[in-house]
């Protein structure tokens, strides 16, 4: 029975992924901002399965809220062993480049909360020797691109941050996964129009499901945006920079 | 598939929503909106009734959580948008099994009450509606009305069947009944007449749970309702149940150019299925998704109908008059050439539904596909009317797309005691055609 901390996990990918583990009986530690959202998920994974799901309400751009979060999460399930960081925000980047602070306020929720949460939950997994990280990042974090570099910027801190754990950790068995989707059908991307490149959340979630069971390092969801992105990042300057990406 | 169309599972008639919202809580199901909106589930029905063209659609699939499961009473609650599918994944392992279930699990929990749809075992258990214990309806006043069949049960009577117009249903309790394992005891047997299926009908009634029977359409004279009968029972425990692979079958890839059933193959797939076996009956254990469920393991089966789409017409006729009616479609529908491959006839049984505007009533009961909506099919379908009319029977809402505003009345007579419960904010295509007495009926159609 694994012992779960998912942060973001009204989200509706991390939704969707946290039911396959209700359904292997898992325990469940859910976080998110929205108390009354939180509550219906957790009925729900309960009913589904769950060994056991408690809630917690926090901002995550609240950094002083993350220690207490996890130990209440480590009382609550009698300890650790994954932790699923599953939030973000997804900027309007028209709006980030006309103001410096929602550009940063994008890298401050997309990149430096989570290097303030997986770094205390770090070296909490470091001293137990063992444990498991996961990170939903974004493809948009292979390469900067003019339409979402902001946002695909903080990813790519995120992607390298997390690169750098995963060696850091290696030594004392605590696996780190990068997890990269594509674009996704959930309420974050509502406004887009959907073309064949949107996947369903329950395609990631199960996607998301196998990489955490199988320890995998980085995981693309759906697969072939590990193709596509190789693609563009092996694009040459000259050529890229004429292309609307 | 990405994105989504928002069409009805006929791909007939076209309507576009001026809007999409998609709900993430039960409590804002219909927050902020004025104008006109319906709850759209998994778009299953074949007609227009869960279309709404230039208004609102409210995309109930997002509200697809759980609430509570008792697996010592069976009872279990959940969200409108989770799939019938979706409950059997959770309650089969557990012993339990839906009360009633139609042909496809790719229903919605509130299409399922809000088409009171009905199963093969409509003779022993009635409509879905039957074993709904509570459900919650939001109307666009704000409120949120939880009815039971005793608490507010005016307004039970016309949301169970109500085509989604009460309001919004975001939530409801449904007694599941109890089964041993997820194999069914199936007989299938070959019948040359229409006789023949009264006749096993009546014989398997108080035998068997599960009873349907396929006909061959195209046969007339001697042959007219030929068929094979099935009838089932759910086994008793026997080890451990495999699952077959829920929703992992092929998927039918695109939309073919014309439809693949036309009249050049209709009477041979007929007739082929009806000689698909040298022996005249056959017993087997199977399990449960290929019985209820054949169509399922194909994703999109709808796209061989072509880019027109198709029609279904089911309707019901009175016992009395039953076998009479009966043959006359069977003999219209034969010598118009038309029809389809899954012609589906099953007796229905005498429990009543709860709905006011239900469509199962004692009798028996036709169903049929007709490919490529025309001037030609929507005269034979008018004319079906007729004979269904005259026999005092009724037209399915759910899986109509051309029913006119007076065969509506005459098949629905309560829809006027209805409208009292329409919530003023709620419409949908199906619903002003049918209350629209004052247009030609055929003006909108296809020539």
């Amino acid at each position: 029975m694994r012992k779960l901390l998912i942060v973001g996990a009204t989200s509706t990918i991390a939704e969707h992924t946290a039911r396959r583990f209700a359904a292997d009986g898992d325990a469940l530690f859910l976080v998110g901002r929205n108390d009354t959202r939180l509550a219906a998920i957790a009925e729900d994974l309960r009913v589904r399965g769950a060994a056991q799901v408690a809630t917690h309400v926090m901002d995550a751009d609240d950094l002083s809220a993350h220690g207490p979060m996890l130990d209440a999460a480590e009382a609550e399930l009698g300890g650790l062993d994954t932790v699923l960081v599953a939030y973000g925000t997804l900027p309007d980047q028209t709006a980030c480049q006309a103001d410096p602070s929602a550009a940063v306020a994008a890298w401050h929720t997309n990149a430096v909360s989570v290097v303030a949460l997986l770094t205390d939950v770090a070296n909490r997994f470091e001293r137990r020797g063992g444990g498991l990280i996961a990170a939903i990042s974004s493809v948009a974090g292979d390469r900067g691109r003019a339409s979402n570099y902001v946002y695909g910027s903080a990813k790519a801190g995120l992607n390298a941050f997390l690169d750098g754990l995963r060696h850091r950790l290696f030594a004392r068995g605590v696996q780190v996964l990068s997890i990269r989707p594509g674009m996704v059908d959930t309420p974050m991307t509502a406004d887009f129009d959907k073309g064949p490149l949107f996947a369903q959340p329950d395609k990631v979630a199960g996607d998301i499901h196998k990489a955490i069971c199988r320890r995998r390092a980085v995981l693309y969801t759906p697969g072939f945006w590990r193709l596509i992105m190789t693609v563009i990042t092996c694009l040459p300057r000259a050529v890229f920079h004429r292309s609307k990406l | 598939m990405a994105g989504h169309d928002y069409r009805s599972w006929g791909r007939y008639p076209a309507a576009t929503p001026a809007e999409v919202h998609r709900p993430v809580t039960r409590e804002h199901a219909i927050a902020g909106r004025a104008s006109s909106m319906l709850a759209y589930g998994n778009g299953r029905s074949y007609g227009d009734s869960c279309l709404n063209h230039d208004g609102t659609l409210l995309a109930m699939r997002s509200l697809d959580r759980f609430i509570a499961f008792d697996p010592a009473s069976g009872l279990l609650e959940c969200e409108a948008g989770v799939l019938l599918g979706d409950i059997l994944a959770l309650v089969i392992p557990q012993g339990w099994f839906l009360p009633v279930t139609p042909g496809t699990q790719f229903v919605s929990v509130g299409g399922a009450i809000a088409n009171d749809v009905h199963g093969k075992n409509h003779h022993r258990a009635g409509t879905f509606g039957r074993h709904v214990r509570s459900l919650e309806l939001c109307r666009s006043d704000g409120s949120h009305l939880v009815c039971t069949p005793d608490d507010n049960a005016d307004w039970f009577a016309a949301t169970v069947g109500g085509l989604g117009l009460t309001g919004a249903i975001t939530r409801a309790s449904i007694a599941l009944r109890r089964i041993q394992g997820a194999f069914m005891d199936v007989e299938s047997r070959r019948f040359g007449h229409l006789d023949d299926f009264f006749a096993l009908s009546a014989e398997s009634n108080d035998d068997y749970e599960y009873t349907v029977a396929w006909v061959d359409c195209t046969a007339r004279g001697t042959r007219l309702g030929r068929g094979w009968f099935m009838r089932a029972n759910h086994r008793p425990a026997l080890g451990q149940s495999p699952d077959p692979g829920r929703r992992s079958g092929p998927t039918f890839p695109f939309v073919t150019p014309v439809s693949m059933i036309n009249r050049f193959t209709l009477k041979p797939l007929n007739t082929l299925y009806y000689y698909r076996s040298i022996k005249n009956r056959s017993r087997t254990n199977q399990h449960y998704q290929p019985f209820f469920y054949p169509l399922d393991g194909i994703a999109h089966w709808n796209r061989a109908y072509g880019p027109r789409g198709f029609v279904q017409y089911q309707c019901v006729v009175p016992h009395d008059d039953g076998r009479a009616a009966i043959t006359e479609l069977l003999d219209r529908i034969a010598a118009a050439n038309a029809g389809s491959f899954l012609s589906v006839l099953k007796i229905f049984g005498d429990v009543p539904s709860p709905g006011m505007l239900s469509f199962p009533r004692p009798g028996v009961t036709l169903a049929l596909d007709f490919p490529n909506p025309g001037p030609r099919t929507f005269a034979l379908l008018d004319a079906l009317d007729q004979v269904v009319m005259a026999a005092g029977g009724a037209v399915y809402p759910a899986k109509d797309a051309r029913m006119s505003a007076a065969a509506f009345d005459r098949y629905f007579p309560d829809w006027r005691a209805f409208c009292a419960y329409v919530d003023p904010a709620f419409n949908s295509d199906f619903w002003r055609r049918v209350t629209d007495h004052d247009t030609d009926p055929n003006q909108d159609r296809p020539t």
